[in-house]
């Protein structure tokens, strides 16, 4: 291999290595790491983030961000417990996702008609959108300890919980989508360069849009998971998720200027962050240098990606 | 002859595979206007670019005031006494035209401003003649004023020579006159001004002496004093032009494809514009006279009010619309508007066709790889790589993707803008060809393009456009380069009395 290509290797599986090097580490310094119970506990608990990371791959790609996931999962939350206390528990597992999606066409739609960007736009539906979770939830927490409820998520399926096949499901929807379909198509070319799309009678403003509903359908699935396993609607859920999203996104190494991405490398980023989570916790390491070392993990992969970038 | 402020040796610059300008030897007498003249791409603003620090030479030397100089870039050049003013101006919009002029200037005291600009502005403006007010915010002001700004900031450097990019592209007649007045007090204080133009009557008015340069290379530098409008046309133009080889042409016009009445909108005006099917129509304009803003008019890419109907049925002007009807542009802009650049060759060709190479939105990639491959070969996309990266292909390929993109699908009207611009010899030659099968196959071609010779050669009907409006119509078989350019300039002249 030449320079040039170790460099662009490195730079495509940058996080892959890391996870390798720090499943390694974590392996060799404790025995109860390595264990499918384990690794089984670290998906399921991040599979809520995992799947809203997987739709903010798509917005980024299209050229924006979504800093309004964590409050659309906030309005999901106290929905979803609401109806399921006061109507019936199937109907507020299903209606949270779509009121995610009714949430993030607001969004698109906010961006696309006032022509304002996707970072503006989305700081402030989210304040409207937290707004409109504390009113709902009248301030205080919703319990919902009904069985109907629950099993979504703390229940199992083929002795896997429920969560992780949504995540998987979910994330393999999306790449299919991404990849495979016109769809996808349009939403790297508006990302990589909207004049050209419009030019080539793609209608970007109905991609944008379609990608902030998604990112709201899966903020919405993602609280129902949450709320479901903690049995508990609350309006502060999902607080500072939408920049863990966006973290793990980039982390992943898609390129936060749009038209380049892939939903597998955010799932990796996900796993990644959790990893680190992981370890201070199974080697009883001193929280206060948690965040540290999440801080020095980002910086050290967007350098090798951005390394990468300069030499092309 | 007095002392050189610049000396330029064997300056070859290249941009890409292109070379851009070739050798170019040009002395600048210090204490006198020299004016830069060639026509559209034939390298006068780079060659201003470069003399100012702000484009890097591949090759060549520079010396000023006969000392010779290694690095050359903007603070270099300034720190020589040489700024440059650009085209479009540098100008922070939110400051005041004193804090303009100074800035990185600034007096301070331990990093706190005196906020004395305004004051240190008064002595430059003292010498100078220029008058505006200190206090102003430099984003209410006319554009003519905001060049004093730049021109005051270049003084405020005690520059000794100023070069100016076209520096009268949007100013009224009477601020170029009053622009001029002030180039002609700076060299009578013995200052340089190299001006840059493609407006001959100004260059001629004003300037000490001319250098025309074409297809990059300098054609010839001399006195303006001796010189006529038509020796620098001729000069532009070339005695003795390398001949590119057109394909003939074949006429096998049928019924009308396109019809245009009223068109008005972003500096646009057309009366009257038809084309029919099978036919080459062209437009020829000097750089700025809105033959791109028309055809963006057209398909609907800027707002615009008027008829537009295409066989036989009235299209709204939405760029949906013209595309749904088959009107395709292939735009001047490669990176910005034509390719996206972060996909590979294949995506690229695809793009506007994608619902024919997909079944309820699932991409055929098999049917798409194939398609793909063999439009590269119909092309000759070098190297023929259906995933290949597209932002590592040379202009001339990339511009063989943009056809190969468009010209899929059968398209009824194609709207070429600078189809060849920045293209080597052989992909010239390969898009000319695609352009006249083109024609010949029915469809209808506007053709957009500052090189007269290609329009001349390929089209069957031109109008020449002015100012947004068609002005004259032209046969392209029975008239020369040289009249057309004579008559461009008369109606650019004509004009300037007029407003």
């Amino acid at each position: 291999m030449t320079r040039a290509q170790m460099l662009r290797f490195f730079q495509t599986y940058a996080v892959l290595i890391l996870i390798v090097a720090l499943m390694v580490t974590l392996s060799v310094l404790s025995d109860s790491f390595l264990t499918l119970r384990n690794l089984l506990n670290i998906l399921n608990q991040n599979a809520p983030l995992a799947i809203m990371a997987s739709a903010m791959t798509l917005v980024i790609i299209v050229g924006g961000f979504d800093l309004s996931v964590g409050a659309i999962f906030a309005v999901g939350s106290v929905t979803s417990a609401w109806i399921a206390l006061h109507i019936d528990p199937y109907l507020g597992l299903l209606l949270a996702p779509l009121i995610g999606l009714v949430l993030g066409v607001v969004n698109g739609m906010v961006i696309t008609r006032l022509n304002v960007h996707s970072f503006l736009a989305t700081i402030a539906t989210s304040l409207i959108f937290k707004g409109v979770a504390i009113v709902i939830s009248d301030g205080r927490l919703i319990s919902v300890r009904i069985d109907s409820y629950i099993w979504l998520g703390r229940g199992k399926f083929l002795g896997v919980f429920n969560s992780i096949w949504i995540m998987v499901t979910f994330a393999l929807v999306l790449t299919f989508l991404l990849t495979r379909t016109t769809f996808g198509r349009r939403i790297f070319s508006v990302g990589g360069n909207e004049e050209a799309a419009i030019l080539s009678g793609i209608r970007t403003h109905r991609i944008k849009i379609a990608t902030f509903a998604l990112a709201g359908l899966a903020a919405g699935l993602a609280s129902i998971i949450t709320t479901s396993r903690v049995a508990l609607g609350q309006a502060s859920a999902g607080q500072g998720m939408e920049l863990q999203a966006i973290a793990a996104v980039i982390l992943g190494g898609t390129s936060i200027y749009g038209g380049q991405g892939a939903v597998w490398r955010s799932l990796a980023g996900v796993f990644l962050l959790a990893l680190i989570n992981n370890g201070f916790n199974i080697l009883n390491a001193d929280p206060f240098f948690r965040d540290l070392t999440t801080g020095l993990v980002i910086l050290a992969a967007i350098g090798v990606s951005a390394i990468g970038q300069a030499r092309r | 002859m007095t002392q050189a402020a610049l000396t330029a040796r064997g300056i070859t610059v290249r941009f890409g595979d292109v070379e851009v300008l070739s050798g170019i030897d040009v002395e600048i007498a210090a204490g006198s206007i020299h004016g830069l003249i060639g026509e559209n791409g034939a390298g006068k603003s780079t060659l201003g670019k470069v003399l100012g620090g702000y484009y890097q030479a591949s090759s060549g030397s520079l010396a000023v005031f006969g000392q010779g100089i290694g690095r050359w870039d903007p603070p270099t050049a300034l720190g020589h006494g040489v700024a440059i003013m650009h085209q479009e101006l540098q100008l922070v919009p939110h400051l005041t035209v004193a804090e303009n002029v100074f800035m990185g200037l600034e007096e301070h005291r331990w990093g706190v401003l005196r906020r004395n600009e305004a004051e240190r502005l008064e002595d430059v403006m003292q010498s100078s003649g220029l008058r505006l007010d200190p206090h102003a915010l430099t984003v209410e002001l006319p554009i003519a004023d905001q060049q004093k700004i730049e021109i005051l900031r270049a003084l405020a450097r005690e520059a000794q020579v100023i070069i100016m990019d076209e520096p009268t592209s949007s100013l009224s007649s009477e601020e170029i006159e009053q622009l001029h007045r002030i180039m002609a007090r700076l060299r009578d204080e013995g200052r340089t001004v190299i001006y840059v133009s493609h407006f001959l009557d100004h260059v001629l008015e004003v300037c000490d002496r001319i250098t025309v340069l074409r297809d990059g290379r300098h054609v010839l530098t001399e006195r303006s004093a001796g010189l006529t409008k038509q020796d620098l046309v001729s000069a532009m133009l070339g005695i003795q032009r390398t001949e590119t080889l057109y394909p003939p042409k074949r006429k096998a016009v049928s019924e009308l494809a396109l019809s245009v009445r009223n068109l008005k909108g972003n500096g646009v005006d057309v009366e009257a514009l038809d084309i029919r099917a099978g036919e080459i129509m062209g437009l020829i304009g000097l750089v700025g006279s809105g033959r791109s803003e028309i055809a963006r008019a057209i398909i609907g890419a800027d707002r615009a009010t008027g008829e537009i109907s295409f066989l036989g049925r009235r299209l709204d002007h939405t760029i949906r619309a013209a595309t749904e009807a088959g009107i395709v542009m292939v735009p001047e802009d490669r990176r910005r508007q034509g390719l996206v650049m972060s996909m590979p060759v294949r995506a690229n060709i695809i793009l506007p066709h994608l619902r024919r190479f997909a079944r309820f939105g699932v991409m055929a990639t098999r049917r798409e790889r194939r398609r793909a491959r063999e439009l590269i070969d119909r092309f000759s996309v070098r190297p023929a790589i259906v995933d290949g990266d597209v932002s590592r292909y040379s202009g001339g390929n990339q511009q063989k993707v943009l056809l190969a993109k468009w010209l899929e699908g059968d398209p009824k009207l194609v709207i070429l803008d600078e189809p060849s611009r920045g293209v080597d010899v052989g992909a010239r030659e390969t898009i000319h060809a695609a352009i006249c099968e083109l024609a010949a196959s029915g469809s209808a071609v506007l053709l957009i393009s500052s090189e007269i010779e290609e329009v001349l050669g390929l089209a069957h009907r031109a109008w020449l456009v002015d100012r947004g409006r068609l002005v004259q119509e032209i046969d392209p078989d029975a008239v020369s380069e040289n009249e057309i350019l004579a008559a461009l300039f008369r109606h650019q002249s004509l004009e300037g009395v007029s407003t």
